[in-house]
This record gives C-alpha cells, sequence and structure tokens, in this order.
C-alpha cells in the first residue's frame, strides 16, 4: 500500500526522524493560514502517489502566506502529469504546505528488502535529490549499503560506516546515528516494504532532515496495524481495482481491449504475453483463484465488461483439482447471471476438459471455444478487432 | 529417482483440522503419500480422518517418525508454524499459505539458518515427485513419473506446463513450486542443485516470472555449473512496472525484474527460453530430441 509524503513524514518523525515543520492542506485559504503560522515564507508540495512532482509543477515556493495561497489555488485540483502517473495525470486533493530551509547538502537514505539474502537492506548515498534508480544505474559505487539483522536492527557501528561513507562531517556522527536507526525502526516495525528519504538534507545551521519522504506497506501485514487503513486514498486508485479488490479478486487494469480471467497469478500474466504475441493488448490482469468458484467467475465478468474498452473477453482456466465440467457449469451460471455484449472466448485445460468444452460449446452462450492458448489468444484478438 | 519428497516421506500436517488442510490431505492420501500426524494446537489427542492429531509437532515427530511437514495455517501464524517444524529437526517443510508478512519470513529465514531443515515456499503450491509422494495442493493426475525437474514461482502455469509435458509423454522426475512471495525458503538456485545432483533428472524447466533477480543468479550458476539440458520460461512479459501481479513478489521495480532481463540472462546461460507459455511442453521436447543420452 501506498501513502502521501505527509503521512510518511508523520510516521517517521513518531519514531524519531526530523521533518521539517508543516501541515497538510485542502484548500487555499488553509494553506495560507498554514504558511502564516510557519512564518510566511513556505514550500507549497502536491500530494499525489508518484515521484516527479517537482519537474511537474506541482512543487512551488511560496514567499509569504498570500503567495502560498495562490500557489495552492494552482495546483489543488490541477491534473498533475509526471513521470510515474502516465499520461492522464493525477488531480491533486492535497497540498503539504512546509518551512524552507536553507540546504548545505542533499543525501539520500532508504531500506528495501534483499530477497536474496532475505534480509533488509540500508542503503545511503551522497548523491541526493535525484532518483536512486539512476544513481545505481550511472554510479552505483555512490550507493553504500549496510544489511541488517532483524532481530537487533540497524547497529549504531553500521550507522557510523554509512554516516562516514557519506562524508559528514565527524561533529555530525551522533546525530546522523541517530536518524539512520530511528528509519530502520520504523521500516521493520511498520512493516514497509519500501521507505525512502530522499533527499536527507544538511542544512547550513547543521541539522538533518528528512526533506521528503516516501514509505510504502507490505499489504500481508496490514491485518496488523490497523490505524493503516485510514491512509488509504482511494482517489489514488482505479476505481474498478477497488471494486475487484472488495470480491477478493486480483486485478489491474490495462489499456488494451482484450479482458482477461485466469486462475493463478502466473498463468493469468502468461495469458497477457500470448495476447501481445497474437498481436493484441490486454486490457487487464485478473486473478480469479486458483479454484475459480462460480461466484469468483460472475464477479469477475462484472468487473471486466465495467471497463468499457473491452471488446473481447478471454478466459483461460486450468482446472486441476476442481474438474473442468464443475468449472465450465461456473462460467455458463456465471455468464446467464451477467449480461454479456463481447464475444468470449473460453479455453479451459484440466481434468474432465471434453466434458467442459461440451457443456460451453451446448450452453447456448455465444462462446468461442478454443483448443488451446495459442489458438485462444488468436480467436480473441480477431474477434477483438 | 526424485528430490526432496519420495515413498520414504513421512507426512505431519499443520493445520490439519482446517478446510484447506483437510481437503488436500485426503487428496494427498489418494496419490499415495504417507500422512502419518496431523497438529492443531488444544486438540491433541484427537482424529480426524483417521489420522492421530497433535498438540505439537515435536510430538507428533516423536510418536509417527513424521520427516516432513506440510503446512496449511493461516498467515498470522504460519511463520511460527515453520519455526516450530524446522525446531522439531524435520529436514523437508512446505509451506502452503499465501499472505504471510515479508517480516515474518525474515524472522523464520534466520532462524532456518541455524538449522538444517529445508523451507519451500510460502505461498506455493508445493512438492509432487510423480507416483511416490506428493506434499501441497497441486493436481496429482496430471504429473507422470519421468525424468524431466520442474521448478516454478507459479502454480497453475505449472501446472499448465507439466500437462503440456505429460501430454507429450514426458514425465517428471520432482516438480516444486518455490512459490510468488519476495522472500522463500528454496531458490531458483537451490532447487537447480538438487536437481543437478540428482542421477535420475536428466533435464531441468524453470519457469519464472517477473520481479527480484532470482532467474537471474540461477542462470549464472547454470552456465558455470550444470551440464543437464535447461528449458525456461518466463511470465509477465506484457506487465507494468510498479504494479504486483497477483504474487506479492511479482513487481518491477525500479525499472530491474523485467521479464526482459530475465529472458536476456537465461538465454547467456544457454538455457533453451519457450517463448511463449503455449509451447514450453514442445521446448522441452525439442530439446530433448536433440539430446542422443536422453531416453523418454
Amino acid at each position: 500500500m501506498k501513502i502521501h509524503e505527509y503521512q510518511a513524514k508523520q510516521i517517521l518523525a513518531r519514531f524519531g526522524v526530523p521533518v521539517p515543520r508543516g501541515e497538510v492542506a485542502e484548500t487555499p485559504e488553509q494553506a495560507a493560514g498554514i504558511a502564516e503560522r510557519l512564518g510566511g515564507h513556505v514550500v507549497v508540495k502536491a500530494q499525489i502517489h508518484a515521484g516527479g512532482r517537482g519537474k511537474g509543477g506541482g512543487v512551488k515556493v511560496a514567499a509569504n502566506a498570500q503567495e502560498a495561497r495562490e500557489i495552492a489555488g494552482r495546483i489543488l485540483g490541477m491534473r498533475l502529469v509526471t513521470h510515474q502517473t502516465g499520461p492522464e495525470g493525477r488531480v491533486v486533493q492535497r497540498v503539504l504546505v512546509e518551512e524552507t530551509l536553507p540546504v548545505q547538502k542533499e543525501l539520500y537514505l532508504g531500506l528495501v528488502v534483499d530477497r536474496a539474502r532475505a534480509c533488509p537492506v540500508f542503503m545511503a548515498s551522497s548523491a541526493g535529490g535525484v532518483e536512486i534508480e539512476e544513481v545505481a544505474a550511472k554510479t552505483p559505487e555512490l550507493i553504500l549499503k549496510e544489511a541488517i539483522d532483524i532481530g537487533v536492527g540497524l547497529l549504531p557501528f553500521q550507522a557510523r560506516r554509512l554516516t562516514l561513507g557519506l562524508g559528514l562531517p565527524a561533529d555530525l556522527l551522533g546525530q546522523a546515528v541517530k536518524v539512520m536507526i530511528a528509519l530502520a525502526r520504523a521500516f521493520v516495525e511498520t512493516d514497509a516494504s519500501l521507505a525512502e528519504i530522499n533527499p536527507f538534507v544538511l542544512t547550513d545551521d547543521g541539522r538533518l532532515i528528512a526533506l521528503d519522504a516516501k514509505v510504502n506497506f507490505d499489504d500481508n501485514a496490514l491485518y496488523r496495524h490497523k490505524d493503516f487503513l485510514a491512509l488509504r486514498d482511494l482517489n489514488e486508485e482505479e476505481p474498478l481495482e477497488i471494486e475487484a479488490g472488495k470480491h477478493g479478486l486480483n486485478y489491474i487494469k490495462l489499456d488494451g481491449n482484450v479482458g482477461c480471467m485466469v486462475n493463478g497469478a502466473g498463468l493469468a500474466m502468461s495469458t497477457m504475453d500470448i495476447i501481445k504475441y497474437a498481436g493484441g493488448n490486454p486490457a487487464n490482469f485478473l486473478d480469479v483463484g486458483g479454484g475459480a468458484s462460480a461466484e469468483q467467475v460472475k464477479n469477475a465478468f462484472q468487473i471486466l465488461l465495467s471497463d468499457k474498452n473491452v471488446k473481447a473477453v478471454l478466459i483461460n482456466i486450468f482446472g486441476g483439482i476442481l474438474r473442468c465440467d464443475r468449472l465450465a457449469l461456473g462460467v455458463v451460471e456465471a455468464a446467464k447471471a451477467v449480461r454479456i455484449d463481447v464475444p468470449v472466448v473460453v479455453r479451459l485445460e484440466g481434468t474432465n476438459v471434453e466434458q467442459g468444452r461440451r457443456i460451453l460449446a451446448e450452453s447456448g452462450l455465444n462462446f468461442t471455444v478454443a483448443a488451446n492458448m495459442k489458438d485462444a489468444a488468436e480467436k480473441v484478438v480477431a474477434l477483438a478487432s | 529417482m526424485s528430490i526432496l519428497a519420495d515413498e520414504k516421506t513421512r507426512l505431519v500436517v499443520q493445520g490439519l483440522t482446517g478446510r484447506e488442510g483437510t481437503f488436500h490431505t485426503q487428496q494427498a492420501i489418494a496419490y499415495g503419500t504417507k500422512v502419518v500426524a496431523g497438529v492443531t494446537p488444544g486438540k491433541g489427542g484427537t482424529r480426524h480422518e483417521g489420522i492421530p492429531v497433535f498438540d505439537t509437532v515435536h510430538q507428533a515427530v516423536r510418536e509417527t517418525g513424521a520427516n516432513a511437514s506440510v503446512i496449511f495455517v493461516p498467515p498470522p501464524f504460519a511463520a511460527d508454524a515453520v519455526m516450530e517444524a524446522a525446531d522439531a529437526g524435520l529436514p523437508l517443510v512446505v509451506c502452503i499459505t499465501e499472505g504471510i508478512p515479508t517480516v515474518d519470513m525474515i524472522r523464520a529465514w534466520e532462524f532456518l539458518e541455524q538449522r538444517s531443515t529445508r523451507l519451500i515456499g510460502p505461498n506455493c503450491p508445493g512438492i509432487i515427485s510423480p507416483g511416490k509422494c506428493k506434499i501441497g495442493i497441486m493436481p496429482g493426475h496430471i504429473h507422470m513419473p519421468g525424468r524431466v525437474g520442474v521448478v516454478s514461482r507459479s502454480g497453475t502455469l505449472t501446472y499448465e506446463a507439466v500437462h503440456q509435458l505429460t501430454g507429450l509423454g514426458i514425465g517428471q522426475s520432482t516438480c516444486i513450486g518455490i512459490g510468488g512471495d519476495p522472500v522463500v525458503g528454496t531458490t531458483f538456485l537451490d532447487a537447480i542443485k538438487l536437481f543437478n545432483e540428482d542421477p535420475d533428472t536428466e533435464a531441468i524447466v524453470m519457469i519464472g516470472e517477473i520481479g527480484g533477480n532470482a532467474e537471474e543468479i540461477a542462470a549464472e550458476y547454470i552456465q558455470e555449473h550444470i551440464r543437464k539440458l535447461v528449458v525456461g520460461f518466463v511470465a509477465g512479459q506484457t506487465a507494468p512496472p510498479g504494479r504486483r501481479m497477483g504474487h506479492a513478489g511479482a513487481i518491477i521495480s525500479g525499472g530491474h525484474g523485467t521479464a526482459a532481463e530475465k529472458i536476456r540472462a537465461m538465454a547467456a546461460a544457454g538455457i533453451h527460453v519457450a517463448k511463449s507459455p503455449a509451447v514450453i511442453g514442445e521446448t522441452v521436447a525439442s530439446v530433448l530430441a536433440g539430446s542422443s543420452k536422453f531416453q523418454v
């Protein structure tokens, strides 16, 4: 789960990471009020779940409260397009109004899980303010790493090693170690999948502060962080994906016109791939679950058909323990319950496949039964175009 | 022969009395797997489906001589179940549970490092040595005994590949689903090493997907050390970046973990890459046909 910068900063601050003074505003008047309280000179930052906000015009400095009001008025409600939002952009609903700081140096701090070593890894770089992927590609030697033993957390000696490696003066050691350990603790204790401070700045008066922050949570751990559920911003999500989520369906909207309904994530991804090979474009990723129950198939139909780009649907199901004849009955039942006005190609494979295909063919519904995955992809792409 | 699971496997089911545990245990027994015990804390001393139930894995192992465990425990308690099984000294633990927090798995992984247990999963279909032993949720009957080892991050996509192989008369030595989570107990590399040491596995099928770099790590090792035939496939060639494709571990992040990268690494390592999921079986058949030493 993704959250906004202002939410990430509130969480990190709770763990002892210093952040700029600031508040979030939903109207220009609120922004002006916050600027007033902060002494006038502020930065107004659009809050959307995407990077590159500055370049897209979503981050502006205001000299006084009146300017903050004007800038907030321009940013709030704007459709902000960045390299991470796609061409459609995101509508800005809130801005974070913060004190400005005299920056001497921009650094980077971040944590992710190292899958191969099965531990969190703390990364620090003197190349702050740019995307870490860019640093990794061009100057990987500028990224310092420390593996974290989850039982003890980031240890002071590791934090000292990172601090010195960043080229920070020794009189900042105490301060830097404290912030790094706090960030590492926040990562583990909030079940984050990503925590980033970029830039992590050294101010002219010798303070280390998280000027920007990004935190993503591990969805699997949300059950034990009930308070985080309130941080979810549905405006940032695709409405159909929200609807699918309510039914426990794994659905991701894409921009093609071939709707896909598949059981299992790996098979669903490969189904998208084979549609592409056949010259088409998948409209979505959809995993109805390994068992593909009639109820889930019905829910899936409803989601797929709500996407107006969908010109044809491919159902690709491997019936293993749940036999194909049962699956076919489920598909027919679901199809009868939902009004379907696009062609549907069904490819069933597995146990009792012959009976399953017969049930589909004799259902009286307008199904095209495919012999195999390749055949199914070619048929559905032809029907969609 | 086969790896990790065979006729000598004596299975304890953690979470036997739950719906999933009960159903898949019936299926495993029907396949011929020796299920010797179940564990459900608080239900020790009872029987379920004719199988003795214990409160702890230690008791189950002591009383029944179990040497492998399968876990159908809900996510909040699954990592603990893994560690309990390891602490009881079981050499093989297969965790089917999907949805375990990553931090819990990191703790379990560290715990396992101090012990000799091999964990398969979590979030996986399990492991099957056709004709001998089935530990997990895969449909047993689509498999056929033979000499091709299969290792995959996926469930139904693996069934698809296995079904293609069986349809072409190509049997399998062992099929392992290593799981779709970011942190798993057994990696591609581990499985490939085991298949390489198995004299009766002559070829290996490796089915990867987007996210992480486990496929690349395995490919590098294969290039250096493996002389057996290896066929590969990677799912998610059309997956958008930054989105989790069903599996917790299937995500392209920071431009890394793409299918294109993995396919490039596989091809560079001499792995025969199946272009489409529809031709995994055919690719294996054609590679085997080109190798004189392999008898189907």
